[in-house]
Formats: C-alpha cells, sequence, structure tokens
C-alpha cells in the first residue's frame, strides 16, 4: 500500500485539490452565514441587549403591568379559537379536496390560496366594509346590539382568515397521499364514519395537522396588520400583544415596547421548536 | 294493497338506508366547505372589489391623486422586485450547501432558517430598529458611514428580505434533494469543471423552482405592512409603501379609494400566487 | 483513430469508515482489450471502477493510464469515458447536445463539433433522434446516446459501470452484441463491470473476479471458467454441484464414495469437491474405479439436453446435464452409474453464492 504524503508530487497535487475545495466550501458557508447574521441574528441580539440593558427587574416589572397581561391574554384567547375554527373547519375542507371530486373544486382550492395573496391591511379594510358604519352586515349586527368592528368578535375574524389556508394546505396532501384503503378496510369491519375517522384517518394525517396548527398558531399570534383596523386599539381592552408594542412605540414608550417584543420574539423561538419537530415527523412519514 | 307495498320494499330501503347516510354525508362535507369557504373569503374578496370599483375608475383615481400615490406604489413594486432577485440568490446559495455540505449546526441553521415562520412581523420590525436605528453602536456606525437603514428604503428592503428569507430556500431544496448526482459526475467525465457543471446541468434543473421562489417573494412583499410600517417611517413620497398608504387611506375613512387600490395589490399577487403554488405544489408555509 | 491506453491498477484500497470497499485490488488491463470486473453486488468492482474514474479517492494504492500515474488527477484531467447504469443523461438537452458537450466543454470549433456529432449519430444508428430529449427515448436508445456521448471526446479509456444492468433481457443481448462489434471497430481499451458472468464471458478478453473488495482471480474466460482458482470463483462462475467431504489420500471422500483432485490439499481437512453438471457423465451400468452410484429423484426433458436430479448415498445431491439420447429409459427411482470428471477441490470455506447447478 502506498499512501501519497506531501512530500510527493501527487500527494502535493492531491493536499492542492483537497485544500480548493475546502476553501470553496468555507467561502460559501461564510457568505451564507454573513447573510442570516446580518438579517436575522444580529437583530435577535440587538433586540436582547435592548431589552436587557434595562435589567431584569424592570423586564419583570414590565411584564405584570395589567396592560401588558391583559395584552397576553388577548391575543391567548384570539389565537386558541381562531386554531379551534381553522383546524376543524380545515380538515374538512382538506378532506372535501383530497377525497372528493365535483366540478367547481379548482375554484375552491383557488380561494383557499387567496388569503395568503391579501395584505394584512386589506383584511382589516374588508371587515371594515363589511362590520363598519355603512357596511353590508352592520344593520343587521346593530340591531342585535352585537359591536362587531373596534372589537373583539371582528379582530376574531380577520385573524381566521389570514389562517385559513395553513391547516387544509398542510392536511390535504397528506389525505390524497394516503389513500382510501385504511378507511376502507375499516369499514368493511363494521366501522362508522366517524369511528372510522377518529381511529384511522386523525393519526395518520397527525404530524401534517399539528405541523399545520403550529404555523396557524404563529400567524395568530402575530397579526398586526388586520387588527390594527379594526381594533380601535382600546387600552387594556381590545388590545394584543402586537397592538400593545405599536402603541407602546408610537407613546415612546421604547421600554416596555421591545420586553414585550422580545417575550413574542421568544415564544416564537420555541413555536419555532415545535414547527421543525411536526415538519420532521409530518415529512418522514412519507418516506422522504 | 298489500301486494303493492310489498312490490316498493326494494327501493325504499336502499333510499332510506345507507345511500342515503353517504349521500347526506357526502354533500354535507362537501356543503360545510364550500359555505365556510364562501362566507369566510368570498365574501369579503368580494367586498372589496365591488366598493373599490363600483363606482368605476372613481376610486382609484381620487386613490392615486392622493399625495404620495404613485410613489408609493413605485417604491413598493421597486423593493419587491429587489427583495425577490436578492432573495432568489442567496436562498438558491443556501438551499446549495444545506443540502450539498456536511458541516456542524446544519440542522440547526435549516431551523434558523425558518424563523421568519414564526416571528411576528411588528417584532422583525422592532428587532431591526433595535440593532440599525441610531441608537444602538452599530446603527451610529452606520449613519457615521452614510448609510441610513431606519426610516430609509434601505430599511425597508431588509425587512423584506428578513420576511422572506426561507422562500427561495424551500422551493429549491427539494428539488436539489431529488437532483440525481449521476448527471453531475457525467459532465465531469466530460470534462466540466465545477463551476461549468453547476451552470449547464444543475442551474437549468433549478431554474423553476428559483423562479417560483422569488415570485412568491415578490407577491409576498407587496403585502408586507407590519416589519415596514415601524422601520420605515413612512415618510410620504420618499419611504411610504402601498400597503401603509391603504392603511393610512382606511384610517382617514376613504374606504372606497383604499378599496380600490387594495384591489390592484391583491390582484397582482393572487395571479402570482396562484401561478406558482401550481407549478411547484408547494404547501402553504412558505406564504 | 485515438491512441488507447492500457490500464494498470496496484495495490488499490478504499475504506468508507469502517467498512473496507476495496482491499488490495492488483490488475493490468491491456490496451485495446475489454477487461470485465466480474462479481456480485457489494463485492467493490463499481468502486474499483470508479476510483479509475476519478469520481472516488482511494484509500491507498495507484492508478496508472499509459504508463501514467493518475491516481490523484482530477475527474477532468483523467479523460476517461463513462457510462452509467442509469445513462445519466443530461435531461434539458437534446441528443445532439448531449453527445457535444466533452467537445464543448473542450471549445472546439463548432463545425468539428457537428461533424464529431454526426458521426457518433451514425455509429450508434441514432440519427433520427437527433433532437430528441432523453425522456423521449427508450432505455436501449438512452444508453446508445450515453455510449456515443462517452466516445465522442476520443477517450484513451473506456468505462462502464454495470451498463445493461436497467434494460430488459433481450434489449440487454442485443447492446452486449452491439458493444463488442463497435469495440473490434474502435479498439478503445475498456473496462467493464457488470454482475452477468454470462456478459462477462461474451465480451471480455480478460476477466476479474471480485468478492468482498478483493481479487480471487484474473484471467481469460476458459482460464476462469477450467481452472478456477478459489471455491468462489468455482462457483460463481459457470453452474457447478458442491460436494461437501474430507480429504482423503489426495481424493475427496464423502461417505462411501470419493471423487479424485485433492491432491494439493491436507490429508483429513474437510473440503468441497465443484463438479459442473455436464461433467457428471453416465458411465455405464457397473460401478467402477472412481465411479459412484446415484439414485435419480427426477429428470427434466429441455429440448437437447436432459437435466437428471439425482442423490448420492450420503444424501448429498447431484445434478447432471446428459444429451437426451443417453437417457433413454431413465426414470425416477432408477440408480444410475455416474463418473465424476474434472473435479475442482478447495478447502471447505464459505458457501459461494451460486452453488446450485441451474438451467
Amino acid at each position: 500500500m502506498s499512501v501519497a504524503t506531501a512530500d510527493t508530487d501527487l500527494g502535493r497535487e492531491r493536499l492542492h485539490q483537497h485544500r480548493r475545495r475546502r476553501l470553496l466550501h468555507a467561502a460559501l458557508l461564510s457568505v451564507s452565514l454573513a447573510y442570516l447574521a446580518v438579517l436575522l441574528l444580529a437583530p435577535l441580539a440587538g433586540i436582547l441587549w435592548v431589552a436587557f440593558r434595562h435589567g431584569f427587574a424592570d423586564i419583570a416589572q414590565t411584564l405584570a403591568q395589567p396592560d401588558v397581561r391583559h395584552a397576553f391574554l388577548l391575543t391567548a384567547i384570539i389565537a386558541v379559537i381562531t386554531l379551534v375554527v381553522t383546524t376543524v373547519f380545515g380538515v374538512i375542507v382538506a378532506w372535501v379536496l383530497a377525497r372528493q371530486r365535483f366540478r367547481g373544486k379548482s375554484l375552491l382550492n383557488a380561494l383557499v390560496d387567496l388569503p395568503l395573496a391579501v395584505s394584512p391591511v386589506t383584511v382589516g379594510l374588508m371587515a371594515v366594509l363589511l362590520f363598519g358604519r355603512g357596511g353590508w352586515f352592520e344593520p343587521w349586527f346593530s340591531a342585535q346590539g352585537i359591536q362587531v368592528i373596534f372589537a373583539l368578535p371582528s379582530m376574531i375574524m380577520v385573524t381566521i382568515f389570514i389562517c385559513i389556508p395553513f391547516v387544509i394546505r398542510e392536511v390535504a396532501p397528506v389525505l390524497e397521499e394516503l389513500g382510501t384503503s385504511e378507511e376502507d378496510a375499516a369499514r368493511t369491519l363494521g366501522a362508522s364514519s366517524t369511528h372510522s375517522f377518529r381511529r384511522v384517518t386523525l393519526p395518520n394525517i397527525r404530524w401534517g395537522l399539528l405541523y399545520g396548527i403550529a404555523l396557524t398558531t404563529a400567524r395568530a399570534i402575530g397579526e398586526i396588520g388586520a387588527v390594527l383596523i379594526v381594533s380601535g386599539s382600546l387600552q387594556g381592552q381590545t388590545e394584543t400583544a402586537t397592538l400593545y408594542i405599536y402603541r407602546a412605540l408610537e407613546e415612546r414608550q421604547t421600554a416596555s415596547a421591545y420586553v414585550v417584543a422580545l417575550s413574542l420574539a421568544a415564544v416564537s423561538v420555541l413555536l419555532l421548536g415545535t414547527i421543525e419537530f411536526f415538519k420532521r415527523r409530518a415529512s418522514r412519514k412519507d418516506g422522504s | 294493497m298489500a301486494t303493492a307495498a310489498q312490490a316498493i320494499p326494494h327501493t325504499k330501503r336502499t333510499l332510506t338506508g345507507a345511500r342515503v347516510g353517504t349521500l347526506f354525508r357526502r354533500w354535507g362535507l362537501r356543503g360545510t366547505a364550500i359555505v365556510y369557504l364562501v362566507a369566510a373569503i368570498a365574501v369579503p374578496a368580494f367586498a372589496v372589489v365591488s366598493q373599490g370599483f363600483g363606482d368605476g375608475m372613481a376610486s382609484l383615481k381620487s386613490a392615486m391623486d392622493t399625495a404620495g400615490a404613485w410613489e408609493a406604489l413605485r417604491l413598493t413594486l421597486a423593493t419587491s422586485a429587489a427583495a425577490a432577485v436578492i432573495n432568489a440568490i442567496f436562498g438558491t446559495l443556501l438551499a446549495y450547501i444545506l443540502v450539498r455540505y456536511r458541516f456542524r449546526g446544519r440542522g440547526l441553521l435549516s431551523a434558523i432558517v425558518d424563523l421568519p415562520f414564526a416571528i411576528p412581523t411588528l417584532v422583525t420590525g422592532v428587532m431591526l430598529v433595535a440593532l440599525y436605528g441610531p441608537a444602538s453602536p452599530v446603527g451610529q456606525a452606520l449613519q457615521d458611514a452614510g448609510i441610513k437603514v431606519v426610516f430609509a428604503q434601505l430599511g425597508i428592503l431588509l425587512a423584506l428580505l428578513v420576511i422572506t428569507l426561507p422562500f427561495t430556500v424551500r422551493t429549491v431544496q427539494p428539488v436539489l434533494l431529488e437532483l440525481d448526482t449521476a448527471e453531475e459526475e457525467a459532465a465531469q467525465t466530460l470534462g466540466a469543471t465545477h463551476w461549468r457543471t453547476f451552470h449547464s446541468i444543475v442551474f437549468p434543473a433549478l431554474r423553476p423552482a428559483i423562479t417560483a421562489g422569488a415570485l412568491l417573494t415578490f407577491a409576498r412583499c407587496l403585502g408586507e405592512f407590519g416589519s415596514v410600517v415601524i422601520i420605515s417611517g413612512n415618510i410620504t413620497g420618499r419611504t411610504l409603501t402601498a400597503p401603509v398608504f391603504i392603511f393610512q387611506l382606511a384610517m382617514s375613512f376613504k374606504p372606497q379609494e383604499a378599496a380600490a387600490v387594495a384591489t390592484v395589490l391583491f390582484a397582482l399577487s393572487f395571479v402570482l400566487v396562484l401561478v406558482t403554488t401550481r407549478l411547484t405544489r408547494l404547501p402553504t408555509e412558505v406564504l | 483513430m485515438s491512441r488507447s491506453g492500457s490500464i494498470r491498477v496496484e495495490g488499490l484500497y478504499k475504506r468508507f469508515g469502517d467498512f473496507v470497499a476495496v482491499d488490495d485490488v492488483t490488475f493490468t488491463a491491456e490496451e485495446g482489450s475489454i477487461t470485465a470486473l466480474l462479481g456480485p453486488s457489494g463485492s467493490g468492482k463499481s468502486t474499483v471502477l470508479r476510483m479509475i474514474a476519478g469520481l472516488e479517492e482511494p484509500t491507498a494504492g495507484k492508478i496508472f493510464m499509459e504508463g501514467e500515474e493518475h491516481t490523484y488527477k482530477s475527474v477532468q484531467e483523467r479523460r476517461v469515458g463513462f457510462v452509467f447504469q442509469h445513462y445519466a443523461l443530461f435531461r434539458h438537452m437534446t441528443v445532439r447536445d448531449n453527445i457535444a458537450f466533452g467537445l464543448s466543454v473542450r471549445k472546439e470549433p463548432k463545425e468539428f463539433q457537428k461533424k464529431r456529432v454526426e458521426e457518433l449519430l451514425e455509429l450508434v444508428q441514432l440519427g433520427p433522434f437527433r433532437d430528441r430529449y432523453p425522456d423521449q427515448l427508450s432505455g436501449g436508445q438512452r444508453q446508445r446516446v450515453a455510449l456515443a456521448r462517452a466516445l465522442a471526446p476520443k477517450p484513451r479509456v473506456l468505462l462502464l459501470d454495470e451498463p445493461f444492468g436497467a434494460l430488459d433481457a433481450r434489449v440487454r443481448q442485443e447492446l452486449r452484441r452491439w458493444l463488442d462489434e463497435l469495440h473490434r471497430e474502435l479498439g478503445v481499451t475498456s473496462l467493464l463491470v457488470t454482475h452477468d458472468q454470462e456478459e462477462a464471458m461474451e465480451l471480455a478478453n480478460t476477466v476479474v473476479v471480485m468478492h468482498e473488495g478483493a481479487v480471487e482471480q484474473v484471467g481469460t474466460p476458459a482460464e476462469i471458467y477450467d481452472h478456477p482458482a478459489t471455491a468462489f470463483v468455482a462457483g460463481f462462475v459457470g453452474a457447478a454441484n458442491v460436494l461437501a467431504g474430507h480429504v482423503a489420500e489426495g481424493h475427496i471422500q464423502f461417505g462411501d464414495d470419493r471423487v479424485a483432485g485433492a491432491g494439493h490439499l491436507e490429508e483429513g481437512v474437510a473440503a468441497q469437491a465443484f463438479v459442473r453438471p455436464h461433467d457428471v457423465r453416465l458411465a455405464g451400468s457397473t460401478p467402477h474405479e472412481g465411479s459412484v452410484v446415484a439414485v435419480v429423484d427426477r429428470v427434466s426433458r429441455l429440448g437437447w439436453l436432459s437435466q437428471l436430479t439425482l442423490h448420492l448415498p450420503d444424501g448429498q445431491q447431484l445434478i447432471a446435464q446428459v444429451p437426451k439420447d443417453e437417457t433413454e429409459g431413465i426414470v425416477e427411482g432408477v440408480k444410475v452409474v455416474v463418473d465424476l470428471r474434472n473435479a475442482k477441490a478447495f478447502p471447505a470455506e464459505a458457501q459461494p453464492e451460486h452453488a446450485e447447478a441451474a438451467v
């Protein structure tokens, strides 16, 4: 066995080639890391630095304020309701799209993609046009004494609109790929549709569904544009966490704004962890 | 009489039996899906379009006559296009190293790339201001060097790049994963250099995915609000973008004008989204 | 006509982590010949080929082409023609552009490229397909394009990695014959990796039999077949009966019978005798020196020959292939006397994969 060492011509050639390749690798890696650093990592560090400049005590104090706590609570309420609605109806739509064939299905498909193309301010505008003064549905609601705009109902509605596609677009392809064979087998064994759905279908779409739910949650928590228009921004009443930050920045309470922003950033990093987890499980399932 | 009743039972049973059950279930589900989507999406969308163009082009004209309107539109289109191009280049690079290179922390890098899906856009804006604004040492240094990020167009571009960071990466990655390296090896045996191989063999295969990523980036940037409203300063005629402009119209009780501009923007985005998601069969997360 | 070079490989060794894929492989492929690297999957033959091409780097060992050392040269510098099992045609290019690629990389003038492409299209008989894309071609056509593409830049050496493995049997036969003719015409030194021993025997001047990363034997097809050097080669190349026994006075003893040919083995050692089915000859009706008595279990008449499945007194099975006429009157249960000719004896070791005789 002969191995080329550095003091042979060929050995040098081999090392030279290796070095060139490694240099290229290193260069491309550095450029990529620099890009990520400038856009994401450094700003994350920046917000950490600003928030902590005021010390831990201040952070705890800010987070204990009733306004802040109410804002977080409202964000959570909206997120949960959005989650439930978009998941339940999302699974139904995904099922219909994946399992049924009918005229106009492509139209329905396009509708599902529509919210992805709409700016959040436009969504807020939609709510105003429907439920605001002079809106299409306003008379009926005010006759019932229900306040929609500048109140929680409209905030929930716009968040739902924006989050509709996520669960559907994660679950539908999984359903398509799974096919009906397992459900058919369950039926021949006497299972009712709901039974087969619960015991056969649901476990199979589990990871795709959870992934869609995680994405929905992240999006719902982060919504600002639409809720800004429909909320009326009544401090302590119709203010979500994001609205709190917006108002705090406007009123130059930068410290509290940063603390709340940092909290949301921390929540999103945690959420990212679950998103990645579900995403990996979901893609592993279909053998990729 | 008895025989007549006995003559019918077969049909009667099938109608009232299982078939009715499945029929109802099928239409029940489909009906629910249709009502849900129409009520939740189609009706609001229709509201905007009809309010915006209910009286022909009058609302649109009036909107565009407002100070800063054209500049806002142009700024949005320009920054979105720039972001799309930059994102295409760096996204391809990131996808390439994530797929082809082995290094410690690769999984972490992949997760970081997904971060913009999880972070609220508003927080992105705040983060960028925290680091590149005049209050931070980095921001100060940049300002001394003559580079203004916050309350400037550069800031808008930066925000858009952060928001859309994962897009092209995620469209290109699956294509790269499926690529058969045998073609590249064949090119090498025929004498092609690394660069020539990439250019003649790999890039043509990636082109549709890169284009899809760029188009989706563009569509997403057209409507971006949360981060831009924080970092741009919204200076009319200079750093005011179309979505913020629509926001201002809406808040100043000019809903029809807002609707008109909003419709134009969303029509453009919608077409792009439809085209690219059909072409690449991409899951939603990208938007 | 380009000068075709010889290939010499010395002590080639490749390790992937803990796994040794190629273990001390040495052989020479003469100028202008076809050499086959024959072995089952996992024997390391493809890895050897890829190292010669430069697609893998050897852990140790040397590679020479035309007397010059190429061990650490880049793929591009080696100027080898390589044909992949799954064609690896450039799917975004037409047949014409695929074939021209090696020339365009070398920046040959356009006119020359055109001419050369036409030459090759004619050679592989795919002229009318010049503007088609790979996905519009059949498997056999794609492989011909791959060959044309590899030959276009007049490589000194042609390396083929199981080129017909992905094709169905009939196409495989056709292309095998066609490659043979092509080689006669062009005379490029070729190295062919295959697991199909028929292919190796039919096409190659020299066969290198590989097993678990090591070379078992290097020789002409006749040498490999008639004089296998190891038990593996005896069992892998051609059909063979394997009789287990032990060495006694230069014979292999199994039960009360024995067969000659173990003179080179140590007395008393457990051993195997390999006998080809056509070397099991019917020898009259009376037992004599060197013959064994066996009982017929099954008679299969296969056209011009008959296959007899026999079992010996100690229970071991024997398969004999004899001309049809000799088997008049032989039916199940009948006792026959057979001679076992040309038995090859080896010490008993790992069982080779293809020990069962097959038609």
